[in-house]
């Protein structure tokens, strides 16, 4: 019963550097998949929208018209619904989200701040056709006789708030996605306002500073790139975002003027025409459509990622 | 930076104005107080709305019957059953892949790969899942002339590896190295000394990531149009035609103009719901309870 | 470690589950689906309607799927047909995307499908486009009106002239109280609220149609917009088939959009009198359809690719008509499923025409009936007809 002596121990020694072997090559293969796919990804969309771009060249995301029976297609009013929907989410979220935050960290003690983040957070996982359900049923009308009504009644002269409002358009996507967003930003900010370590807050509080003091002058600076990169990556959810948007902005051609209009975003414009276009050039140019929200996606979150440094797995799982 | 390196501003080192500082101290606390009441309501009216109208719409049909034409009666076991059928699919490809992907990054690679591959899954995170939809589309429904449940399968598959791949390195950054160097001096080779110590170790927490992806694909519409496409037939096992989804029941009878039609999406996203909800709060309570800081 | 080995506990059991209930959907895979082989040899050919009693084919034996898409413009009527039929042969299941009148088309040339279905006949372009070799027939199945509905509270009728239409939708007349409206509704008080046009967002034969009858008959539309199915829309919410406008019409105070009959009756939504070729504002009605389709039916193209009949003659007619086909391959590669798509669309032509009154469509004029019989003849597979 000699251990050492054993032979098919001996043996197995020898053999286990394989298994290891394959083990680093099998995950190791998986690893590389990944960066392919992203590859994959960016390629099939570049080779698929061929067309467009050999078509009508940088034009395309400049151009205004969308108009297939002159078979003339132009990214622009879908690029434009994109930014300023987003644009009204973050007027929304951004200081909301941001105050949230520094209630949960800062104000509200461990017992309220606890469930509260836990229960914004569940606010993350509801899926995005619940959200337009309730937005094109419930949102929209509310919006319509209250927020909306009430803007176009004051604020009807500047063209920007021209009526009619009708609970379907701009701004209440922009409310919808703020909603949708909302959750990222607290989360994020609060993680980054929690961290902001302790020995800087009690040399102001030795100063008699009071708590929204430490807060503005102290945490907030501190934390601050960190937020912006919370509000960031928002931004970058809200961009990409397109079933509830899709239920409740209307589904317009033209590039928006008024808050109320009825628009159209990159991801709302794929979602309402993909299956349905024409082979060819139409489907190409959506195809086109995917490509430029794939790369401001992408530049957004890498910037985003900058600020916040490196994403914790609670964020992979939140979106 | 350091305490010194922040200003202190004049109206700190006057003690006059206390009064009025703590004042604002105090709406201060109001204002963000009212900012998280704000950033709650929401929820709970998405909750008590669904849950009201969703529960009214429920009946027997609405989970055993198919779709009818015209918004008379029929139901929505043909999105109950594909969505299941999807996800499980999803499921089935997204959590070895996105074990192994996590392992490797997480123990396996060098500093350079492992930054080059987590890179990418955080950028693939960020994609709107309906270019992903868009992505398989190009490759396995426009070859085979066919929307398909696989192509749906894929579709979700490729939204939940790398959320699985991002919590399962997190998870094994958490193990304690001891244990790993124990097991290796005891002789035990790499690879089971990673499976049976420090997945196993983090297991609980590697299963969160694969539950909070399961909950987000079930709730996935978007990559699903152009690729499972929806069915009005009951479909059972037959991943080479196309299927139903609770998304995709919803989104289409949220437009309809037949009250009924919009009734059953309301049911169908209260079943929804409540699938994703119950999965998020028993694996973030139970995270809640092991992580608490 | 404890709490997490409990808790490991539940979250397995949780996944178990689920697999559970994956495996056991997974099990009954081959079961519901291959319905007992019934009734096969039951002949259909009972003349309850359609004319003369014409023997019309049956369907293999063996289970059989087909899949269609396309337009949503007869989707009712089709439903009900898929259902009726498949109630006679449970063994043959149809099913139908209801995407719209374009994807129909696309799906047919990328031959994702057994069967399209459009209510704009195919352009040379799109015959153009399909692979090379292969022909598309177009087999007229029923007509619909275009209908323009509306939403407004205590407005019972409405009548519309052909420039208040054109206006309402090119985005010039705003306000429900215009005086252009007013001069043709004398008597009816018209609220003073702004008007939201619902369009479609799909590519569409119903706005083919609906877009025919606007370019004949403004001018302002036909330099400015054109007509297709799917134009660059001035004014509007854009929402996906005919039931997301007429879904968005009624969610919506003040809207008004276009679709096809059916869906104005079916949801209960009052739809516009319009005024007709003779000078006279028509309700839409499947009698109008017909009119318009009689009056038109002797110069029914030899290839079934008839455009929207615009403003027909006749004081009863209704001014926005349309045929609507079902898309099948000339040569079919598959034997049974030929089969199957031959018997039933000639069950379609046939016994199901009498579906058709009662769900707000036109069944086909006796001569064009005959013309699309005729066409149905002309399928074969692997060079042999299928129904000689």
């Amino acid at each position: 019963m000699t251990v050492l002596l054993d032979p098919r121990r001996l043996q197995s020694r020898r053999l286990s550097r394989l298994p290891d072997r394959a083990f680093v090559g099998g995950t190791g293969a998986v690893g590389a998949g990944i960066v392919a796919l992203l590859v994959l990804i960016l390629v099939l969309l570049a080779t698929n929208s061929a067309l467009t771009w050999q078509t009508f060249g940088l034009s395309f995301v400049t151009g205004t018209v969308w108009d297939p029976v002159a078979a003339v297609y132009g990214a622009l009013p879908f690029i434009a619904g994109t930014i300023f929907s987003s644009a009204i989410a973050i007027v929304i979220a951004a200081p909301i989200g941001l105050l949230t935050a520094i209630f949960l960290a800062e104000y509200a003690s461990r017992r309220i701040a606890v469930p509260l983040t836990f229960i914004i957070e569940l606010l993350a996982a509801i899926p995005s056709v619940v959200i337009g359900l309730w937005g094109v049923f419930v949102l929209g009308p509310f919006l319509k006789v209250t927020v909306e009504s009430f803007m176009v009644d004051a604020f009807g002269w500047i063209p920007i708030f021209r009526g009619p409002a009708f609970g379907i358009g701009l701004f209440a996507a922009g409310v919808i996605l703020a909603i949708m967003i909302l959750p990222t930003i607290v989360t994020i900010s609060r993680e980054i306002l929690v961290a902001v370590p302790p020995a800087q807050r009690e040399a102001m509080y030795g100063l008699g500073a009071t708590r929204w003091e430490v807060i503005s002058h102290v945490v907030v600076p501190i934390a601050r790139s960190g937020i912006i990169g919370a509000i960031i990556l928002g931004l970058g959810r809200a961009l990409g975002e397109t079933l509830a948007v899709t239920m409740v902005i209307g589904n317009g051609q033209d590039i928006p003027r008024s808050l109320f209009d009825q628009a159209q975003t990159l991801s709302s414009k794929i979602a309402t025409s993909f299956n349905e276009s024409e082979v060819g050039l139409q489907t190409s140019s959506l195809i086109a459509l995917g490509l430029i929200l794939l790369v401001i996606t992408i530049v957004i979150n890498v910037v985003a990622r900058v600020f916040v440094g490196h994403a914790t797995a609670a964020e992979a799982g939140l979106r | 930076m350091t305490a010194a390196a922040v200003p202190i501003p004049d109206h700190l080192r006057r003690a006059s104005g206390r009064e009025r500082r703590a004042v604002v101290d105090r709406s201060m606390r109001i204002v963000t107080l009212a900012c998280t009441v704000i950033a709650i309501i929401p929820l709970v009216a998405l909750l008590a709305f669904v849950t009201i109208n969703g529960v009214a719409a429920l009946n027997v049909d609405l989970i055993t019957k198919p779709p009818r034409a015209l918004g008379i009666g029929g139901g929505a076991v043909t999105a109950i059953t594909g969505s299941i059928q999807m996800v499980a699919l999803a499921t089935l490809i997204a959590v070895p892949v996105g074990l192994s992907a996590g392992v490797y990054v997480s123990e396996l690679a060098g500093h350079r790969t492992a930054g080059v591959i987590r890179f990418a899954a955080d950028v693939l995170v960020g994609i709107p899942s309906i270019l992903v939809g868009v992505f398989v589309f190009t490759f396995l429904v426009l070859p085979f002339k066919q929307y398909n449940a696989f192509a749906g399968s894929v579709a979700l598959a490729v939204i939940m590896v790398p959320v699985i791949m991002r919590t399962t390195e997190e998870i094994l950054k958490l193990v304690p190295g001891d244990l790993r160097e124990a097991s290796l001096a005891l002789g035990i080779r790499r690879w089971r000394t990673v499976l049976s110590v420090a997945v196993r170790v983090g297991w609980p927490g590697i299963l969160t990531g694969i539950m909070l992806a399961v909950a987000r694909a079930a709730g996935e519409t978007a990559p699903l149009i152009m690729t499972a496409l929806g069915s009005r037939l009951l479909n059972i096992g037959d991943f080479g035609r196309p299927m139903d989804a609770l998304p995709l029941f919803i989104y289409q009878n949220a437009r309809q103009p037949y009250p009924a039609l919009n009734e059953q999406a309301w049911g169908a996203a209260f079943l929804l719901l409540l699938a994703v909800l119950v999965i998020n709060i028993l694996v973030r309570a139970r995270s809640l309870r092991g992580t608490s800081r | 470690m404890s709490i997490s080995r409990t808790s490991r506990v539940t979250g397995l059991s949780l996944a178990a589950a689920l697999l559970a209930a994956a495996c056991s959907t997974g099990g009954a895979t081959t079961a519901p689906s291959a319905a007992p082989a019934g009734p096969i040899d039951s002949p259909t050919g009972s003349p309850a309607s359609g004319g003369a009693a014409i023997a019309v084919p049956t369907p293999p034996s063996a289970a059989i799927t087909l899949q269609g898409a396309g337009a949503t413009f007869p989707a009712p009527l089709y439903q009900s047909w898929f259902d009726a039929y498949g109630g006679l042969y449970p063994n043959l299941k149809i099913d139908y995307q209801a995407v719209g009148s374009g994807a129909g088309i696309k799906a047919i040339t990328q031959q994702t499908v057994d069967f399209g279905a459009s209510d704009a006949p195919m352009k040379d372009a799109d015959i153009a486009a399909l692979p090379s070799g292969t022909t598309v027939l177009h087999i007229p199945t029923a007509l619909g009106a275009v209908v323009v509905i509306y939403n407004l509270a205590g407005v019972a009728t409405l009548n519309l002239d052909a420039q208040n239409v054109a206006d309402i939708f090119l985005g010039t007349i705003t306000n429900w109280n215009d005086p252009k409206i007013a001069a043709n509704n004398p008597g009816v008080t018209l609220p003073d609220k702004p008007v939201l046009v619902v369009h479609r967002s799909d590519g569409s034969g119903t706005t083919n149609a609906f877009t025919s009858y606007l370019s004949a008959v403004s001018t302002d539309w036909s330099t400015k917009v054109g007509k297709g199915t799917d134009v660059k829309w001035p004014t509007g919410i854009g929402a996906k088939g005919n039931d997301g406008v007429a879904g968005g019409v009624q969610q919506n105070d003040g809207a008004v959009g276009y679709v096809e009959l059916n869906y104005a009756t079916q949801a209960k939504i009052p739809a516009a009198n319009l005024k007709n070729a003779d000078g006279a504002f028509v309700a839409a009605s499947t009698a109008g359809v017909t009119a318009a389709a009689n009056a038109a039916a002797a110069s029914f193209p030899a290839d079934n690719r008839q455009a929207p009949i615009i403003n027909g003659p006749g004081a009863d007619t209704y001014p926005i008509a349309s045929y609507t086909y079902l898309l099948v391959f000339q040569d079919q590669k598959d034997a049974a499923k030929a089969q199957a798509l031959v018997a039933f669309i000639a069950w379609a032509l046939t016994d199901g025409q009498a579906a058709e009154e009662g769900l707000g469509y036109a069944p086909l004029p006796a001569a064009v009936q005959q013309k699309a019989l005729a066409t149905l003849h002309t399928v074969t597979t692997g060079g042999s007809p299928v129904w000689p």
